[in-house]
Order: structure tokens, then C-alpha cells, then sequence
């Protein structure tokens, strides 16, 4: 990879829209093979960003998904206007979800989306607020 | 194991990714949990499902999945066909049921995602 070059991406994440749900995840995958990061990390960024703009596009009134690409690491920030989570260790238990029917039957909502992005990510940080919305932050090194 | 084997042990359709035939399928997963996917799977696994939603592809495409068999008889739409086809991810169509087709790989020696690596 180049050495020093920094890369900002930036998307807006839209509530409800499955049609278009991964897209940003997706881009932001082809923008780190394209610059030549290992593909096992890469795929451990591509998932923990999925899952995290799942529930940006599940949970959330809508969001916006930042990537940070350093050449030694990559940051990926979301932050969302929605309901929050009342309890956090809570929604960090494996299995525990409050997402509907309709998502579990997309295959999601199971209960694993927070605790796959946490292990995946060398650094995790959440943050959230009753009636204001939640800020997730991930870095995983290179 | 060959894409191709796991057609003919299958007796699948190739839906769509005919060029992508001659890939190694190096372990099988069959679930329609996406996140377990994502959670639990090795890259170049082959993904067994019965759902036929766009998130599958989503699924297939962050996880690196060497391809994707729907169950049952099941056939994805033409949004789903097309967004496989950008990402190179091959499908096929089995009228088996997923405990048949699992039962029937696992038969000729495919095993686990979840025993090739590490941890789960």
C-alpha cells in the first residue's frame, strides 16, 4: 500500500432502504483491495461494516457511515439518529435482539450483529443515547 | 471439491457464474442465519440456504463465499441473479432439501466451515 496516504470515505445510510443495505460496505471493500490490504483483513472490515450498517438500516431513522483508511489500519465510524439502546450489555449478549419478524426473516436479528463487530475489530467502542441515536466505532489494524 | 462435483452430487442448476465452475469449495455451511455466516464461516465456503433475498448476495460478497446453493427448489429473483453476477458469486438451484444436500456433501467428504479454522 502507499505509504502515508490517508482515505476518507463517507455514506449515508438511509432507514428501512434493503435494497440498497451493504452497499457502503461493498465500496468500501473494493477501495481496500484496490489499494492492496490483505484480503483477511479485509474481509474482517467488510463484516464488521456490514453488520453495522445493518443495524443503521434496521434499527436507526438513518445514519452516516465514515471510513478512516490509515496504511496501517482502518477506522470505521457509524453514527445514526434513532431510538438508542437502553442497555448496552444487554444488546451485547449473544442471541439478545429486538429487531422485528420481517428482519429476522432476511436472516438477520439474531442477536449476533454488536458481538461479530466486536470480534472482528481490534478496537470497539459504543455509545448511545435514549431517543437521540448511537454511535458505534470500530479500528482493525492492517 | 469442485464447484462442478457439488453440482452433479446435488443435482443442481448452475442459475448463474457458469465460469466460475472450476473454483475449490474447501468447507460447507448450511444456514439461513446471515450473521452466523458472517460470524462463523471460513473464506471459500459454500453457502446452503433457503432464503432468497438480496442480503444473501450481501453475505456471500463481505464474507468472501466461494458460492451459494439454494435449497428446495427455491429460485432467486432476477435482482438477486444480477447483483451475483457483478460480484462473480455463482449459484445454484438444488430440488434437495438443505438436510439432504448437507447430508449428501458431507457424504463425499466436505466438512464444516466451522472445523478448518481456529476457533468458531
Amino acid at each position: 500500500m502507499n505509504t502515508g496516504q490517508v482515505i476518507n470515505l463517507e455514506y449515508e445510510l438511509t432507514a428501512l432502504n434493503f435494497d440498497v443495505a451493504g452497499e457502503a460496505s461493498s465500496k468500501t471493500k473494493r477501495v481496500l483491495q484496490q489499494i492492496g490490504v490483505r484480503t483477511d483483513v479485509i474481509r474482517c472490515i467488510a463484516i464488521s461494516a456490514y453488520e453495522a450498517e445493518m443495524n443503521v438500516i434496521i434499527h436507526s431513522l438513518g445514519g452516516i457511515m465514515r471510513v478512516v483508511v490509515f496504511p496501517d489500519r482502518t477506522e470505521i465510524t457509524f453514527e445514526d439518529r434513532g431510538p438508542g439502546i437502553a442497555d448496552i450489555n444487554l444488546a451485547m449478549q449473544e442471541g439478545y435482539s429486538t429487531a422485528p419478524d420481517y428482519v429476522r426473516e432476511m436472516g438477520f436479528g439474531a442477536g449476533m450483529g454488536l458481538p461479530n463487530m466486536a470480534r472482528c475489530a481490534d478496537q470497539f467502542d459504543i455509545q448511545s443515547e435514549v431517543g437521540v441515536g448511537t454511535k458505534v466505532m470500530m479500528m482493525i489494524r492492517h | 471439491m469442485k464447484f462442478i462435483e457439488v453440482q452433479q452430487v446435488l443435482d443442481a442448476e448452475v442459475v448463474s457464474g457458469i465460469e466460475c465452475i472450476d473454483r475449490e469449495v474447501f468447507a460447507v455451511c448450511g444456514s439461513d442465519l446471515m450473521s452466523d455466516v458472517l460470524a462463523f464461516t471460513k473464506e471459500s465456503t459454500l453457502l446452503l440456504t433457503g432464503l432468497t433475498n438480496i442480503q444473501v448476495i450481501r453475505t456471500a460478497e463481505m464474507s468472501d463465499l466461494v458460492g451459494i446453493v439454494f435449497v428446495r427448489g427455491k429460485r432467486p429473483g432476477p435482482e438477486l441473479i444480477k447483483l451475483a453476477d457483478i460480484k462473480s458469486i455463482p449459484l445454484l438451484v438444488t430440488k434437495h432439501s438443505l438436510y439432504e444436500s448437507c447430508g449428501r456433501l458431507y457424504q463425499k467428504g466436505m466438512k464444516s466451515c466451522l472445523k478448518m479454522g481456529d476457533e468458531p
